[in-house]
Order: C-alpha cells, then structure tokens, then sequence
C-alpha cells in the first residue's frame, strides 16, 4: 500500500496553484474535501479527501444485534433514510425467510417513495444553489416539508424514520394519512410546471447544464457510478425494475433514462423521476389491502449462518447490503455498498479541465450525501 | 440563417427568463409558510418521537416499570439505566432508579417497542435546552412519580 | 466659482444620510423580497416588520473584531473598502433628484458618475489581491474580467442618450424627457442598460466576484466587522446610483404628474432596484465565460447597432 499523498499548499513551480475546496464549503454538502490543482479557473486536476465524517458504520452494525443496527444505517443517508432501512430489513428477511404482509408492503413502497420524492427535491434545490440561484431551494422546501410531515405522522420523525420492522412496519397507517397522500400527490402535480417554468426552461440554467461533465457510458459503467447518474448516460438500470424486490413488480412505472450524459440529462432524469415515483404512490394507496401489518416474527433474530446479498434503488443509485450470518444474533460480517461513493470516484475524471465553477456544478449534479460517502 | 437563430436564441432565453421572473412573483405574493416559532407552533403529529418518559400505574401511582432491562437491553447507544427492587408485600419488582442518558439517545424508540410494561412513553418536549451537558447525562424519568419506597 | 467649507460640510452631511439610511432600506428590502419569494417572512422579530434589523446588524457588525490576516497586504488590505466606498460620495454630487434637489449641477454629471463607478472595481481587485487567500483573488480577478465586457456597451449606452439629449447634464437629460421619456424610444436600450447595470452592481446572475457557492465569499472572504459592513454599505450605493442613472436617462427624472419631483424619483429608482433584485433572487448565476460571450457577442453588438440606427435617424 502506497503512502497517502501529501499536499503543500505552497504554489507549485510552473504558476499553478493548489486550491482546498473544502472541508469547510458550502459547494461540497457537507464535509467533503477536494484537492484541486488549478490554472487560474481551470482544474487541472482534483482529488477528493474522504473521511472526515467517517462513523465505522460497518463494525458498528457487527457489534449490534440486528434490531439495533436498524436505528444506524438511517443514519448513513439522512435524505434517503426510508431505503437504507428498507435494504436493512429486506436483507434481515431474506436471510431469515420471512413473509411480509401485502399491506406493509405497500406502505414500505409508499414511504420509500415519499422519501424519494423528497430527496431528489432537496437535490433539486441544492444543486440550483450551486448555480447561484436561492429561490429553488424554498421552493423546493415548501413541497418538501409536506413530506416530511406525512412521514412524521407515521413515523415520528422526520429525517431518521426506523419504521420499518423485521416482517413488516412499527406501526399501521391510518385513512387519514392515506387520504392526505393522495391530496399530496395531486397537489404536488399542480405544482410541478412552477419547477420547470422557474428552472427547466430557464436559459441560463441550460448554458450551466448542458454538455458539462459529461458522463460517457462505458466510463459510467466502468466506475460503477449507479442511479440517476447512469440513467443519465443512457442505461435504463434500476434496481426497482431489474432486480424487484418489497413488490416493486406489482407497480407500473418507467425508468427515465437519457442519451447525453451531462448534468442537463441528470436533471432530467430526476425530474421524470419524481412524477415516476408519484405515479407508483398513487397506485400504492389505491391497492393497499386492509390486514395485519407486521408478520409475527421471533422476537430475537437468530438468522441460519450463511450469507444474503440485498440490493436497493435509494435516491442516489444502487445500494447493496452484503451480510454474513455465523447464527448468533448479531451479523459475522456487514459490507455497505453505498452509490454516493461510487459516483463520487468519477468526480475527478469529470473535473479536470473545467472551469471551477462548472466542477462544482458537476459536484451538485452526482447528488452526494457525503455521511453516506464516509459511512 | 445563423443571424435568425442569434436573434431567435436571445428572444426565447428572454420569454425563459420572464417565465421564471412570473413563478418567483407568484411567490413572493403568496402567503408564507413560515411558522413563528415561539409565537405559533407547528403541531406535533400523535406519533412525535421526543425522549422517552415513564408512565405512571392508574392506581398507585408508581412507576409502571417493574426493571426487567429489557429497555437497557435493547438500547442500540446504551443510554439506559435501570434498577429495580421488591417492595415487601408485592411479587413485582418497582424502578427506583431510570436514568436516561439523553445526549447519546439517538430517539429511535426501540426501547418504547420492547417495553413489556408499557411503561415508556415518549414526550412531547421538543425544545429542551441547557446550559451544561449533564443535565442531559442523567436525565432522571422516575421524577414527580410516587415510590413505595419512601423512607 | 468659489464654494463655501459650510456648504461642503452640509453637502457631505446630506449624501452620508441618504448612503446610509439608502443601505439600511435596501437591506431590509432585499430580505423582504428575497424572503416572500421563498414563502418566508424575511425579519419580523426587531421594529414593526423587522424594519430596524438592519441597524441591528450594523450596531451588531460595529462592535465586532476587525481581523487583519497575517499573510495580507496590510495597506491594500485596509484600503480596499475605503477605495470602494469613496467614489461613491462624489458620484452623488451631479445626481438630481428633483427639480432642485442636486448638490451641484455639473456640465459633466454623466461621465463623472459613469467613471466613478470603475473604481468600484479597483476597490474589489485591492481586496481580493490584498487579503493573499486564493477564493478573494479568483473574485478579484473575475471583477476585472467583468468590468472588461460590461464598460463598452454600458458606455454606448450612454452615449446615444447623449446624443438624443445632447448634453452631458444629468439635469439636462432629464428636461430633455418632458415630452416623452427615452425608455419609449428606446425600450431595447432600456433592456440593455438594465443587464449592464446588474452587471457593474455585481448582482446575481452575475455575481462573480462574490459567488457564495464557488467562491464562499469571493473578494470579501477575510474581511469582517466594519470592512465587511463598508463593503456591504458600498454595494448598496451602487446600486443606489446605477438605479438613479437609469431612472434619470430613461424614466425622465423626477418628472411626473401630481407627486412631488423627490417622490418621483425615490419611485422610479427602488422599483428600478426591485427589478435588480427580483433577478437575483430568479436568476442562477452564469458561468464567466458566458458573461464575456454575453457582454462581447450580444449586448455590445445590440447596443452598436442601437447606436447606429438612433445616429441615423436623429440625423435625418
């Protein structure tokens, strides 16, 4: 193993200089460090500093007893906290094969949803923030907060839910909730021509957007970048529809995908995806059957040994829980196969050569969440 | 044709930017969202995860946890202490220490879920504010409860 | 022609009061605007609607440390907000703003306003290559890749008002709109202004000396306390100006019917700052290279041909 490199932060010989974006930035979200070595405004070449938010999530979930592990691995993404817990309890079942009523199936695909929605709403309105503009990001939080107040009335909480259980959910929802989804959902459709009138069409946003950092298949592919990012370099991959899993298969809907690969095509991709993720609610709360919400499960979860691969579509991209059972009540082995990460190691391919503020306008394009990067 | 598609381009980016210019002025009209907090509230939704707290017996007034742990057990953060001893003439054993740990309570209400007692309950006191962190580090829940143990 | 010290002291005392009390409206407006378009409030807590927080702040900003960084230019560092703010005390000299509410009627109120207004620039490059940190120097340097697209069209702007009005008297150009204002006549150039403008003010969308999301702070990133609130103070009164040129090139003054002339042009100028900040608070910021292929490729070319076509038809 090679030593780590060492920065100077002197000049450097030939007029270029080293430039730190970050820790402390409000371009990166978070606790994200980005070498770059600069010609004036063109990056040269940049390298991202991981680590500073790094929380050993991995040996934590080893140390803990299932159940327990559930409350942390929310706390990995905090926008898409509603699909790690998902990919938790998912893996959890398949190891132990349990049954999940069709009810809290339906309410696992609808708050998965809602909390998708949200996520790429936030994106939506950090990643105009990165462009200069404010008013997206409000905008973006006025819808964003009428979901998160639909998760709180089920879960109790607002950003880290744990509400899903082993075998199904906490607790059962009720009409009103669904009935206040549905008010959402329309609502929500209304308002979503504002989104594209204030920023879809805008020219200036199109000259930001597109043909920067463009994403070639093959690199997307080859540096595992996953989610919204690939779709946007022109595969149609989600794990919703590829590898279904907590009944996805029961629900009609597309997989947005676009040709250019650039941010403009990320955008897009996104945008269609939230009406694709309103779609899916609307059907939820139309089939949801009355019936038990939670399968009687033991109340300790003593897996059989062996070994459980779950992957999940989260906000960002691909997730996958990789979990080794020796029998005892904790896991042997956890690996967390987060999409942040991998989206992140193409960053520095993307970056060199552009202007800095076209880098960071890539940065907010890749929808980084960098706890979720650290773990 | 280049000349037309300048033009073209610097009239429809204008039409664009009026577009966006009318969504932030519907907005700017419209009514605000903001709560003003302390002035207003939002409400708490029934299901509101504050900090735990102990739920006193209808009839005697004491605390329904009889210290079987299994709170403490199942704490993912361990910030949970419990004791429990037998008064005299009863088979169940009463709390006479709980002792939160608030500043490692990651609120994820496990400990509620596994209570078999249903002791625990969570509060709804959201702005919980100090000047030191040990009033968090052992935030008692057996306070204001009657004990069968007075001396 | 002579003028009296008192006259001097009086004229200072009166531009201070508007430069001030200009920042502490424009403040709290621009918190106003910027927070109903988020569907917020803006301040609300100190005065009625929060009209007192600016002075709040600046009380708040007086009693706090000003930090000098070991590694800046000490006196370009301490002379940058002082070059930034300066001109602008001059600049208001030829400004009318009602029939007789001028400090001193200048033969040359327009080119001086105008020329004033580069040093604005000077004091954001001092800044910037002052405090030696690598986000104020990039802003610094940016401002004067700016000043380079904007200056020309801005100037032919100017000058084909000049031409229509044929003087260099702000008060004269102004007169020279009783029958009808230039912005009738020229709505194109009234566009063309208003981009220029938003550019010399270094406004969004084009905010490139500052742009919080690339930059942090830009040229202003070491300074704190008084430098910061003088930096602050200095933006607001370019804004104040570039909007009282506008007001007095294309909107006639302080001219209008029933209001007083002062009323007239505190109107024309804050709904023409309104404008200003309507755009920041709409606009994603554009990206530098644009700037100059907006500022070289479309408005100088709008604004040369603009030019051309009002020379040719005031000569017929």
């Amino acid at each position: 193993m090679s030593a780590p490199p060492t920065y100077s932060l002197e000049s450097t010989d030939n007029g270029n200089f080293l430039l730190n974006l970050g820790p402390q930035h409000p371009g990166t979200h978070g606790v994200l460090r980005v070498v770059l070595q600069m010609d004036g405004e063109y990056i040269l070449a940049a390298d991202p500093v991981l680590g500073y938010g790094h929380r050993m999530q991995e040996k934590i979930a080893e140390n803990m007893t299932y159940l327990q592990a559930l409350p942390y691995v929310c706390r990995m993404d905090y926008l898409g906290a509603m699909s790690y817990s998902l990919a938790w309890v998912c893996a959890v079942e398949k190891l132990c094969s349990f049954e999940v009523p069709e009810r809290a199936v339906h309410v696992r695909v609808m708050a998965c949803e809602l909390n998708r929605i949200a996520s790429h709403l936030l994106w939506w309105g950090a990643y105009l923030l990165d462009l200069g503009a404010f008013t997206p990001f409000l905008q973006a939080f006025a819808d964003r907060e009428q979901i998160l107040d639909l998760l709180e009335y089920i879960t109790g909480s607002r950003l880290t839910y744990c509400y899903f259980r082993f075998g199904g959910l906490a607790a059962d929802v009720d009409d009103v909730f669904l009935r206040r989804v549905e008010d959402f959902v329309t609502g929500f459709r209304q308002r979503l021509p504002r989104y594209h009138d204030l920023v879809t069409g805008n020219v200036i946003f199109h000259h930001r957007s597109k043909d920067v950092g463009v994403i070639l298949p093959f690199e997307a592919a080859g540096y595992g970048v996953t989610g919204p990012c690939l779709r946007g370099s022109g595969f149609a991959y989600d794990v919703r529809k590829c590898e279904p899993y907590s009944g996805y298969d029961r629900f009609e809907f597309a997989v947005p995908a676009e040709q250019e690969g650039d941010c403009l095509a990320r955008y897009n991709v996104r945008m269609a995806e939230m009406e694709q993720s309103l779609a899916i609610i609307e059907q939820a709360v139309a089939t949801i059957p009355d019936g038990p919400y939670r399968a009687r499960v033991p109340r300790v979860i003593r897996p059989p040994a062996g070994e459980v691969a779950m992957a999940v579509e989260t906000p960002r991209g691909e997730l996958v829980i990789f979990m080794v059972s020796d029998g005892s009540t904790r896991p042997c082995r956890v690996k967390f196969r987060v999409p942040s990460f991998a989206n992140l190691s193409i960053f520095a391919r993307l970056a060199r050569g552009q202007l800095l503020a076209d880098a960071l306008a890539i940065l907010g394009s890749l929808d980084m969440v960098i706890p979720e990067v650290d773990r | 044709m280049n000349g037309y598609r300048y033009l073209a381009g610097i009239v429809t980016g204008s039409v664009s930017l009026l577009k966006g210019m009318r969504v932030t002025f519907a907005n700017m009209v419209s009514r605000p969202h903001t709560v003003q907090w302390p002035r207003q509230t939002a409400p708490l939704p029934a299901r509101f995860r504050g900090h735990i707290r102990m739920l006193a017996d209808e009839e005697t007034g004491f605390p329904r946890c009889f210290a079987c742990g299994s709170c403490a057990r199942i704490c993912p953060s361990a910030c949970i202490t419990v004791q429990g001893r037998k008064p005299g003439d009863r088979k169940k054993k009463v709390a006479v220490r709980f002792l939160l740990d608030f500043t490692k309570c990651s609120l994820c209400g496990l400990c509620v879920e596994s209570c078999p007692a249903r002791a625990l309950a969570f509060s709804r006191d959201y702005a919980l504010a100090g000047y030191r962190d040990t009033e968090f580090r052992t935030m008692d829940l057996l306070e204001g409860l009657a004990s069968p143990f007075q001396f | 022609m002579s003028i009296s010290p008192v006259t001097i002291v009086c004229y200072l005392l009166g531009i201070s009061a508007v430069v001030g009390l200009n920042a502490v409206i424009l403040v709290w407006l621009e918190r106003k605007v910027a927070g109903h378009m988020h569907f917020r409030y803006g301040p609300m807590e100190v005065g009625p609607h929060g009209l007192l927080q600016t002075l709040a702040d600046g009380i708040k900003l007086l009693g706090k440390q000003f930090l000098v960084p070991d590694a800046a230019d000490r006196p370009l560092f301490l002379l940058a907000p002082v070059v930034s703010l300066v001109p602008i005390f001059v600049a208001m000299v030829p400004l009318p703003l009602g029939e007789t509410l001028q400090a001193w009627e200048l033969n040359i109120g327009l080119l001086l306003v105008v020329a004033l207004g580069l040093l604005n620039t000077l004091g954001i490059l001092l800044a910037g290559w002052g405090s030696n940190n690598k986000y104020a120097l990039l802003g610094g340097s940016r401002a004067v890749a700016q000043i380079l697209a904007y200056k020309i069209p801005l100037l032919l702007c100017i000058l084909t008002i000049i031409m229509m009005a044929g003087s260099y008297s702000l008060r004269q150009i102004a007169l020279a709109q009783k029958d009808g204002w230039y912005i009738l006549y020229q709505p194109l150039l009234f566009i063309i202004y208003i981009v220029t403008i938003t550019l010399e003010t270094n406004r969004s969308p084009f905010d490139f000396s500052e742009a919080e999301s690339e930059l942090v702070a830009g040229f202003h990133i070491e300074y704190s306390a008084m430098g910061f609130s003088l930096f602050f103070l200095a933006e607001y009164s370019y804004m104040f100006i570039a909007a009282a040129l506008a007001s007095i090139l294309f909107l006639g003054g302080w001219q209008g019917p029933f209001l007083p002339g002062p009323v007239w042009s505190l109107l024309k100028l804050y709904g023409i700052i309104f404008l200003l900040m309507w755009f920041r608070w709409t606009f994603p910021r554009l990206r530098i290279d644009q700037m100059l292929h907006l500022g070289w490729k479309i408005l100088l070319p709008l604004a040369l041909v603009n030019f051309l076509v009002t020379a040719g038809v005031l000569a017929l």
